[in-house]
């Protein structure tokens, strides 16, 4: 079960891509934070075949790369969906009504936090508070926040990501 | 360098500045508790067991890492230190899965001789988590349950910086870190080359001996005749394995306990050594004039050979085809010996006792069957050879001397040196030298060879062509060269290559290591060396009746069909 989790193959072409991106910080460890950055916009996940080309391209070892990536809430090495939808788990969102909007991503895209659609186009996680609490309940979609949020404008939120309308 | 003067528990000490409060506290024979703290390594002040109270601090130190200065006083047990290290213990306890019982390392744990120490008699007041991880026995040399580990990072900095293997990783944060290999991998999916050094610097049963006794025992109820080999190390840490001294050298009465244990034949891996010597020195020149690939490089660790096939893989050809004492000896036994007694080599079950949980794996290469069966069929460490004297309720300590076994008992100091690094470049110096000049050794001891720096080298003239040599330890000095033989800067024509430091004597088969222990060890190995009669390895009278009566020559077919081996190409693993 766990194997096949990880085991997950990026494509040539994007490590290539990868590579690109970590040839410019061979033997900067300082760097491995910005280089990851850049290559999660490349890469489904961080995934076994990434990481090995990153630590070769840097000059770091595997496990360095992995125990990074693993350290850090918002990075993963699972492959989750081309959206990842982040719904705020915190009090303030909560009191002003986060349950209607999970619901709303549950009912839309029919599945629960820490899963991903057949699809693979979206991942539900929950996450500590955004810091919008003004405008909570809030979520984040990929690197977007949206605030004041009712069971339905999410749902007509996820639907425009559903037709790529972003 | 100046000295500070301070007070540890109302005692005046004067130490060098830079020392820690722990070495301090040591120096007057106080004992601060210590877990993620080991004495050949760095600090990592991570489990916070060594807290003590420091004037002008408001909160506890850790003694481990917080440096003296002049005019400190310090309190290592007052009320307020005893509850702080207690409650740390507790929180680590609450993590831990107390099945203290049947766990391997009952009786050599850390954190249990700690919780000992601070006298924990009620049971931990937090609710206790275990992880509960599956537990990882896919390598042939270790076990790796997850759930015992305390986060120290002692494997870590073993397998990343004395080895550079980097198999394991920290894995998550907070009160999820576990130390795992990356991505869901079990041991065996790793380039994990089974040196087993991890496992003598963990703390707990996180990281154990792949137990195989139960296989001894079943060959024994299956009615099999045992043939046993005993490496050139073992005689100097079984003793210890049993509680005494490090470097009692034990030989005969390690033969008698073995004898009693049900093992028929008990045989002498100096004797193989010897045999390795013979074939690898014949190897190196014919290399040598021949033109053929230098620098030649050993093979007799496993280890290494692994960790060559692995990250230099295009380099196979610079080890030399000889296999290692071990598999010599395993392809012997099932041929020669076996149709010497008439013993149908089915019914043969040839066991090995090493250092090394590396030749746990090596008997289990698939190359390793020349005799047409498994040449090896169980590989034991010391330790677990300790456990099986313990278990039959044999007191080693008065056991009497009993000899080798012949045809293969007679071993050379050649194959004794084996045991320390430098050792087979030193063996084979002595042959190789007296074969190509045709004249006697003056003084045996290579000096340059022998000690623990990273990287020896020496060069010897033999009948006017100079021959380079270089001895390294540890994966990381192997590394260091092998960029150089691949650079084509390693000028050398021999190179002697060992995973672990100091040799096969602080193999991780032995018991747990510190460099002071290896040292007593390595002192013991050259002592035994100097009292043999014999000292090289074409001067052992069995290894010459056995290249007359079976193998022919060095090199021949026959040899080379039994002794010799071939490598493969593991870079896959890394996925590169
Ligand atoms: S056995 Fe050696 S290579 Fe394997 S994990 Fe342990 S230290 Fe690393
Ligand atoms: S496995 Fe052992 S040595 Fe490694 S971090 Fe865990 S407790 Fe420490
Ligand atoms: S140095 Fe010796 S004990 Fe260590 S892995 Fe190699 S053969 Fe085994
Ligand atoms: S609690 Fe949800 S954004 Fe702060
Ligand atoms: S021994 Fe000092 S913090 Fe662990």
């Amino acid at each position: 079960m766990k194997q096949e989790i990880y085991s997950h193959t990026t494509s040539q072409s994007a490590l290539v891509r990868v590579a690109e991106i970590s040839a410019r910080y061979r033997n900067r460890p300082d760097k491995l934070m910005d280089v990851i950055l850049a290559v999660q916009k490349v890469v489904p996940s961080m995934a076994e075949d990434v990481a090995a080309v990153i630590a070769r391209e840097m000059g770091l070892m595997q496990n360095e790369v992995y125990s990074f990536i693993t350290f850090y809430g918002l990075l993963s090495v699972k492959e989750k969906g081309k959206y990842i939808i982040r719904m705020c788990n915190n009090a303030p969102c909560h009191v002003r009504g986060a349950r209607a909007v999970m619901d709303a991503i549950s009912d839309t895209l029919k599945i629960g936090v820490g899963e991903t659609t057949q699809d693979r186009r979206f991942t539900v996680e929950l996450c500590p508070c955004l810091g919008i609490c003004d405008v909570s309940p809030a979520i984040m979609i990929n690197d977007k926040t949206y605030g004041n949020l009712t069971y339905d404008s999410t749902q007509a939120l996820i639907k425009r990501y559903i037709r790529e309308d972003v | 360098m100046a000295n500070v003067k301070l007070t540890i528990d109302s005692i005046a000490v004067e130490v060098p500045e830079g020392t820690t409060i722990l070495q301090a506290a040591k120096s007057l024979n106080i004992n601060i508790p210590t877990l993620c703290y080991h004495e050949d390594q760095k600090v990592k002040a991570n489990c916070r067991i060594c807290v003590v109270e420091v004037n002008g601090q408001k909160l506890l130190q850790t003694a481990c890492s917080f440096p003296v200065a002049d005019g400190m006083t310090v309190v290592t047990n007052s009320p307020r230190v005893i509850r702080a290290r207690r409650n740390t213990l507790e929180l680590i306890l609450a993590h831990h899965p107390l099945d203290c019982l049947t766990c391997q390392k009952n009786n050599s744990c850390e954190l249990q001789n700690i919780a000992k120490e601070l006298n924990m008699s009620k049971p931990v007041r937090y609710e206790v988590a275990s992880r509960n991880l599956p537990i990882d026995s896919s390598s042939p040399s270790i076990v790796h349950d997850p759930n015992k580990c305390i986060v120290c990072g002692r494997c870590l900095e073993v397998c990343n910086e004395v080895q550079t293997v980097g198999v394991l990783a920290k894995e998550g944060r907070s009160f999820d870190v576990v130390v795992n290999p990356p991505y869901g991998k079990v041991f065996a999916d790793t380039a994990c080359v089974n040196c087993g050094q991890c496992m003598q610097v963990c703390p707990v049963g996180a990281l154990t001996i792949h137990d195989d006794t139960t296989d001894i025992y079943m060959a024994q109820e299956a009615g099999k005749t045992l043939a046993v080999q005993v490496a050139p190390s073992v005689r100097t840490t079984i003793a210890e394995a049993l509680g005494e001294e490090p470097g009692t050298v034990s030989t005969g009465r390690l033969v008698t306990a073995l004898k009693r244990l049900g093992f028929h034949y008990v045989f002498d891996t100096d004797f193989s050594a010897d045999l390795t010597i013979m074939e690898e020195g014949n190897e190196l020149l014919h290399r040598l004039n021949t033109g053929g690939v230098l620098p030649m490089i050993t093979s007799c660790c496993p280890a290494w050979v692994k960790f060559c096939e692995t990250f230099y893989p295009q380099y196979v050809k610079h080890l030399s085809s000889a296999k290692s004492p071990q598999q010599m000896f395993g392809a012997v036994i099932k041929t020669f010996f076996a149709e010497r007694n008439q013993i149908d080599p089915q019914s043969l079950f040839s066991v090995s006792v090493m250092p090394c949980t590396a030749k746990k794996y090596e008997c289990k290469r698939y190359e390793m069957n020349d005799s047409g069966y498994q040449d090896v069929d169980v590989a034991l460490t010391v330790q677990e050879l300790a456990w099986m004297i313990r278990t039959a309720g044999i007191d080693f300590k008065t056991l009497p001397e009993t000899p080798f076994d012949s045809p293969f008992g007679l071993g050379s100091g050649a194959g004794e040196i084996f045991a320390a690094t430098g050792g087979v470049m030193e063996a084979a110096l002595r042959t190789v030298y007296e074969v190509v000049t045709g004249q006697t050794l003056e003084s045996l001891d290579f000096h340059a060879v022998r000690g623990v720096e990273g990287l020896k080298e020496a060069e010897v003239n033999l009948a006017g062509t100079i021959v380079k040599v270089a001895v390294v330890h540890t994966l990381s000095q192997a590394r260091a060269i092998m960029e150089r033989v691949a650079a084509g800067t390693a000028d050398y024509h021999f190179i002697e290559v060992m995973a672990c430091p100091g040799g096969c004597i602080g193999g991780a088969g032995n018991p747990i290591r510190s460099w002071k222990k290896v040292l007593r060890r390595t002192a013991s190995v050259y002592d035994v060396d100097r009292k043999l009669p014999v000292r090289k390895s074409h001067e052992n009278k069995e290894v010459r009746v056995l290249y007359q009566d079976y193998l022919g020559a060095p090199l021949s077919e026959k040899s080379e069909h039994l002794l010799h081996t071939k490598y493969i190409n593991r870079q896959d693993i890394l996925r590169l």
